[in-house]
C-alpha cells in the first residue's frame, strides 16, 4: 500500500472527497438556479411563445446560379415569384379564410381546401403551397386584404427563367422537383423535400455549382402566423454562374437551320474540344417544366414522333453511313491492306457470297484510289477493304477513334453507340459473324451505331492532326461577383490511331470531297472558306433493289454531314443529322455550310438564311 | 464461499435510487415517443426501452456479483479491446448523421464510445492506484494516463463526435485532479495549455474556426443548434412551476424539438413537469452523486477509491452537460441523460455505473 492512500482514512484524503463535493454541488445549484430562472422567472414569456408555437424557422432559398454563353450573354437567370402558401392553424376559421382568398385568386374554393386537407397536429403550423407565381393584380388584391386573411402568406420565391425560351433546350435543360430517391442518396446537402434541382442537361451536370446553400431566418410571429420580428438571419449563399462554351450567334443560327426538322447539329472547336453549338430538333419549351408540367403537356412531348426531349446530338444513335468511311480507310492505311496508290475497280456492284452489294452509284465509279474513293464515296472501294481488313480490324480502329463510347462530355445520359466485333455478336445473337456482314460495316451502315458529338470529336480529331479532346461545354465558373472560381481546360484524351501521312491522305480525301470536280459535297463549297467534309447516308431499312419506289418519310434513309474548315487552320469541326432526310449532300450539308459561314464570317444575329438561295428540304434529292 | 457480510453491506439505497431514476426515464421516454405525430407514433420505442431497462438491471447484478477487485486486472484487456472496438468504427463503422459512431454485430448495433468511458476509468484507477502519492503526481507521472487517454479521445474526435471525446478528457481530467497534481506539475501544464490553444487557434483554418466556435456557442448556428436551443429554452420555460402535465406538452408534440426521446429529453420532462418535477430530478442526481462520493470515501482499497470517483465523475459530468445544453448553458453535444434518455448503449452504461458502485459499496469491509 503506497502512503498516500495508507492514509485514506485520515482527514486529508477525506478533504479532497468533499473537495468534490463542493464543486458537485455548485454545479448543482448552477443548475437549479437556470432552471428556476428559465421556469419561474421568465417563464411566462416562453409560456406566450410556446402557445402558438412563435418561433420558427424560415428557410430561404439561394438564388441559382446564371447560365451563360461564352461570351456573356445570359441563357438562363431568376425572375420572382409569388407564392400563396398558408397555415390551417394560423387562420381560425380555415375555410372562410379559403373561400375569401379563392374569390380573389379566381379558383374555386374547393380546389383550395383539398390541398389543405390532411393538415393536423404538427402539419397544421406548417404553411401549404396553394398557388404559385399568381401574378401582380392577384398579388395586389392579397396584399390589400391581408388583414381579413389570417393564416395566408404570400412568398416570394425565386424561379428560373429560360429567356431565350426554346434555345438550346437540350443542353441547358431543364428543373423539376427533387425525387426521393435524389434525396435519400444525400449527393447535395441542405435538399429538401419540395426542392427543385436540375433533372437535364447543364442544369443537371452542374448542379452543384448552380445550386448554393440555402439560408434561413429564425422569426417570431403573432397570433395569425404574421412575422413580428426577425431574430437572427443567416444569409443563403448565392449559386455559381456557369458560363458554357456555347457561342449564341452560332447556336441560334444551327437551330434555325434546324427548323421544323427531326435532327441535331454539334458544332466544336477542333484545336480544345470546346463545344460551340449543340442543337438537337425539335426543341421543347424549358420554361414549361419551371411550375411543374402538368400530365397533358408531358405526354405530348413524349408521345411525339420526334422525341423533342431526347438530345438527338448525344443520345441519338444513328449508323453512320458513308461517313464511317474516315475510320475504314484510317484502318486500311494504317494496316497496310491498301496505300496511296492501290486501286479497286468499281462496276457499281461488288459479289459476295452469292449476294449483291451494291454501289449508291449504279453505274459504277471505273477505277479508283483511296483519294477518289472518299470523294466520290464509292462503296465498292471500301467493300473491298473491309474484306481485306475483317470485322475486328474495323471495330478496333473505330473504338480507338472514340466511337462505341461516351464522349464524356459530362451531359447524362449519353448514348455510347455501338461498333459490332465478332465476340460482340457471338454474345448478343449467339451466332458467328458473317463475312457479308463487314462489306456493311465498312460503309458504315449494319450494326454500327454513332451519336452526332462522337462523329463530331472525330472530325475535329482528323481536322487537328489527331489529337482527341474531350468535348466540354464548361467554360469557367463564376461567383455572382465574377471571381473566377473554376476554369475547364482542354483535355486531350488520346490520339487517333493515324499516322501524319494518313491523316494527310484522309485530308486531302475529305477536302476533294466538298472543292473537287466530282465530290458528293460539291455544293457545299464556299469561294472563301475551304471547308473539308464527309457526307453520309445511314439506311433506316435495307436498300432494295430498284431504289426508286417511293419509299416513306419514316423509312428514309437518315442523312449525315461532317466537315471542318478553315482546311488551312481548322477552328470548327461539324456533326449534322437529318432523320429520314436521304441524302447527306443535300439535306444536311447546307446547314453544316451555313454554321461555318456563321461562325467564320461572324453573321450578326438572325440573319435570314436566303442568301445562295439555299434551301433546306427534307427528303429532297440532290 | 458467499459471504453474508454481502448482504447485510448491500447498498439498497442506491438501488432504489436508480430504480426510481430508471422509471423516470421510462415514464419521459414514453411521453416523448408517443406524442410524436403521425405519420411516426414511436410507440415501439418505448417498449424497447423497457426491454433495455430489464437487460440493465441484470448487467448490474451481474456487475455487482464478482469482487471489482478482479477489474484491477482486467483493466487493460478491457481498455485495449474497447480501443481496438473504436478502431473498428472509424473504419466499418456505419455512418449515420455524418459520422461514424456504431458498431454493427449481426442484430446488434451499439456505440464503443459508450464502453470506451467506463474502460477509460478502470485504467486510470489502475494506474493511480499504484502511483499515486500524497505528493502529488509528478510530471513524468502524468505522461502515461494523458497517452492512455488522448488514444481512445483521438478516435473519437475522428468519428466525429466532439461531445463524446470532450466527456472522455473531462472524466480523466476529474480523476487526475482527484488522486492530485503536485502543484509545480499543474502550474506547467496551464502554462502550457495557455500557450498552445492560442497556437492551434491560429493555425486552424476559418472553417475549423467557425465550427469550433458553433459548437461553444450555438447562437452561432441559429438554423440548426441555435434553433433548437431556442425550441428547448422555450419548451422548459413554458412548463413553469407546475408544468402542462404529463403528455401535455406541445412543444413536444409538434416535433419542434429535436431527438426529444434522447439528448433533449430533459426539456420534455421540464415542460410537462415544471421546476417541481424537473428540480426534483436534478436532486435526485445530486443525491446519486453525493452518495457515490460518499461510496468512494467509505472505500478503504485504493483501487476501489478511484474507480467510485471516476464512475461518480463519468454519470456527474453526463448530467451536467445534457442539463446545461437543454438549457443553453452548454455546447449543444449528443450526450445522453443518465437513466432518462432513451438507448440501448446509454442503458447498459449507466447499468454497469451503477453495478459497479454498489459493487464497491458493498465489498469496503473486505480488505484485509
Amino acid at each position: 500500500m503506497n502512503p498516500y492512500f495508507k492514509s485514506a482514512d485520515n482527514d486529508w484524503v477525506k478533504q479532497r472527497i468533499v473537495g468534490l463535493s463542493l464543486c458537485a454541488l455548485v454545479a448543482f445549484i448552477v443548475l437549479l438556479a437556470r432552471l428556476t430562472y428559465l421556469q419561474a422567472v421568465v417563464g411566462e414569456d416562453y409560456q406566450r411563445l410556446s402557445v402558438n408555437n412563435s418561433i420558427r424557422l424560415q428557410i430561404i432559398d439561394p438564388p441559382r446560379g446564371l447560365i451563360l454563353d461564352t461570351n456573356g450573354v445570359k441563357l438562363a437567370e431568376n425572375r420572382p415569384s409569388f407564392d400563396v402558401a398558408f397555415t390551417p392553424k394560423d387562420a381560425g376559421n380555415a375555410l372562410g379564410v379559403l373561400e375569401d382568398l379563392a374569390a380573389y385568386l379566381q379558383v374555386s374554393a374547393d380546389d383550395l381546401s383539398s390541398r389543405v386537407k390532411d393538415m393536423r397536429g404538427m402539419g397544421a403550423f406548417r404553411p401549404v403551397l396553394l398557388r404559385q407565381d399568381i401574378g401582380r393584380d392577384a398579388l395586389a388584391v392579397i396584399e390589400a386584404r391581408k388583414m381579413d386573411l389570417p393564416g395566408v402568406q404570400v412568398d416570394v420565391r425565386i424561379r428560373r427563367n429560360y429567356i431565350h425560351g426554346s434555345f438550346a433546350s437540350h443542353l441547358i435543360g431543364y428543373l423539376g422537383e427533387v425525387s426521393p430517391e435524389e434525396l435519400s442518396r444525400g449527393t447535395s446537402t441542405g435538399l429538401r423535400s419540395g426542392d427543385t434541382i436540375g433533372k437535364f442537361g447543364v442544369e443537371r451536370t452542374f448542379e452543384a455549382f448552380l445550386r448554393g446553400e440555402p439560408g434561413g431566418r429564425q422569426v417570431e410571429v403573432n397570433a395569425s402566423g404574421q412575422v413580428m420580428r426577425v431574430l437572427n438571419t443567416v444569409a443563403a449563399r448565392p449559386g455559381r454562374n456557369v458560363h458554357l462554351t456555347i457561342d449564341h450567334a452560332l447556336q441560334q443560327r444551327t437551330e434555325q437551320l434546324l427548323e421544323g426538322i427531326a435532327g441535331a447539329a454539334v458544332a466544336v472547336d477542333p484545336q480544345n474540344g470546346r463545344v460551340l453549338a449543340m442543337a438537337s430538333s425539335p426543341p421543347f419549351a424549358p420554361n414549361a417544366f419551371v411550375s411543374g408540367i402538368d400530365a397533358a403537356r408531358w405526354d405530348a412531348l413524349i408521345s411525339h414522333p420526334f422525341r423533342p426531349l431526347e438530345n438527338k446530338a448525344t443520345q441519338g444513335e444513328y449508323p453512320p453511313g458513308s461517313t464511317f468511311k474516315i475510320v475504314t480507310a484510317i484502318a486500311g492505311l494504317e494496316e497496310k491492306v491498301i496505300d496511296e496508290t492501290s486501286t479497286f475497280d468499281c462496276a457499281g456492284f461488288v459479289s459476295f457470297a452469292g449476294r449483291d452489294y451494291r454501289c449508291w452509284k449504279k453505274e459504277g465509279h471505273g477505277r479508283v484510289d483511296i483519294h477518289r474513293a472518299l470523294a466520290e464515296s464509292c462503296d465498292v472501294f471500301f467493300y473491298r477493304v473491309g474484306q481485306r481488313l475483317g470485322v475486328d480490324r474495323i471495330a478496333w480502329y473505330a473504338k480507338a477513334c472514340g466511337l462505341g463510347t461516351g464522349t464524356g462530355i459530362g451531359l447524362e445520359p449519353e448514348a455510347r453507340g455501338l461498333i459490332p466485333s465478332s465476340v460482340w455478336k457471338k454474345k448478343r445473337f449467339g451466332v458467328p459473324w458473317q463475312d457479308g456482314e463487314t462489306l456493311s460495316i465498312a460503309i458504315g451502315q449494319g450494326y454500327n451505331l454513332t451519336t452526332p458529338l462522337q462523329m463530331a470529336m472525330l472530325t475535329a480529331a482528323v481536322a487537328n492532326g489527331g489529337t482527341r479532346y474531350r468535348p466540354r461545354i464548361l467554360d469557367r465558373v463564376e461567383t455572382m461577383d465574377g471571381d473566377v472560381v473554376l476554369r475547364s481546360l482542354p483535355e486531350a484524351i488520346g490520339k487517333l490511331p493515324a499516322s501524319a501521312r494518313t491523316l494527310a491522305i484522309v485530308q486531302q480525301g475529305l477536302t476533294a470531297v466538298v472543292n473537287g470536280e466530282r465530290g458528293t459535297a460539291r455544293r457545299v463549297h464556299l469561294n472563301d472558306i475551304e471547308i473539308a467534309g464527309k457526307t453520309g447516308t445511314s439506311q433506316v431499312v435495307g436498300r432494295r433493289e430498284g431504289g426508286d419506289d417511293y419509299t416513306p418519310p419514316h423509312l428514309r434513309a437518315h442523312a449525315w454531314f461532317v466537315c471542318y474548315a478553315p482546311t488551312s487552320a481548322p477552328r470548327i469541326a461539324i456533326a449534322v443529322v437529318v432523320e429520314n432526310g436521304e441524302h447527306g449532300s443535300s439535306a444536311t450539308g447546307p446547314i453544316a455550310r451555313e454554321m461555318v459561314k456563321a461562325y467564320l464570317r461572324k453573321l450578326p444575329n438572325g440573319q435570314k438564311l436566303a442568301d445562295d438561295g439555299v434551301q433546306v428540304l427534307v427528303g429532297g434529292r440532290g | 464461499m458467499f459471504d453474508r457480510r454481502l448482504v447485510t453491506n448491500f447498498d439498497w439505497g442506491l438501488l432504489g435510487l436508480a430504480l426510481i431514476l430508471g422509471s423516470i426515464g421510462l415514464v419521459s421516454v414514453y411521453s416523448a415517443v408517443t406524442a410524436d405525430p403521425p405519420p411516426a407514433p414511436q410507440k415501439l420505442l418505448f417498449y424497447k426501452q423497457i426491454v433495455w431497462f430489464g437487460i440493465g438491471l441484470v448487467v448490474m447484478f451481474a456487475t455487482l456479483s464478482f469482487n471489482y477487485r478482479l477489474l484491477e486486472r482486467w483493466a487493460l484487456p478491457i481498455f485495449i479491446s474497447c480501443v481496438l472496438m473504436l478502431l473498428a468504427v472509424v473504419m466499418f463503422g456505419k455512418l449515420a448523421g455524418g459520422s461514424r459512431r456504431w458498431l454493427i454485430l449481426g442484430p446488434v448495433h451499439f456505440q464503443p464510445s459508450e464502453m470506451i468511458k467506463i474502460a477509460v476509468v478502470l485504467v486510470l484507477a489502475k494506474y493511480y492506484a499504484k502511483t499515486a502519492d500524497s505528493r502529488g503526481l509528478t510530471l513524468r507521472e502524468i505522461v502515461r494516463p494523458m497517452l492512455i487517454t488522448a488514444l481512445p479521445v483521438g478516435l473519437i474526435v475522428v468519428q466525429p463526435d466532439l461531445g463524446t471525446a470532450g466527456l472522455v478528457a473531462l472524466i480523466a481530467v476529474t480523476i487526475t485532479l482527484f488522486v492530485k497534481v503536485a502543484r509545480r506539475s499543474l502550474a506547467l501544464l496551464l502554462a502550457v495549455g495557455a500557450a498552445v490553444v492560442p497556437a492551434v487557434w491560429m493555425l486552424l483554418k476559418d472553417y475549423q474556426r467557425r465550427r469550433i466556435l458553433t459548437f461553444l456557442d450555438p447562437t452561432h448556428d441559429p438554423l440548426g443548434a441555435g434553433y433548437h436551443i431556442i425550441q428547448s429554452k422555450i419548451a422548459i420555460g413554458s412548463g413553469m412551476i407546475t408544468g402542462k402535465g404529463y403528455l401535455q406538452g406541445t412543444q413536444n408534440a409538434l416535433s419542434f424539438l429535436p431527438e426529444e426521446h434522447t439528448d433533449f429529453i430533459f426539456s420534455v420532462l421540464a415542460e410537462e413537469w415544471g421546476l417541481v418535477g424537473a428540480a426534483t430530478l436534478i436532486g435526485l442526481f445530486a443525491v446519486l452523486v453525493f452518495r457515490g462520493l460518499s461510496i468512494a470515501h467509505r472505500c478503504r482499497d485504493p483501487f476501489g477509491k478511484v474507480l467510485a470517483v471516476g464512475i461518480v465523475a463519468l454519470l456527474f459530468w453526463q448530467v451536467v452537460i445534457n442539463i446545461g445544453m437543454t438549457m443553453g448553458l452548454m455546447p449543444v453535444v449528443g450526450v445522453p441523460l443518465p437513466f432518462i434518455s432513451y438507448g440501448g448503449s446509454s442503458t447498459i452504461t449507466v447499468a454497469i455505473c451503477v453495478g459497479l458502485l454498489m459493487n464497491v459499496s458493498m465489498r469496503r469491509f473486505m480488505l484485509e
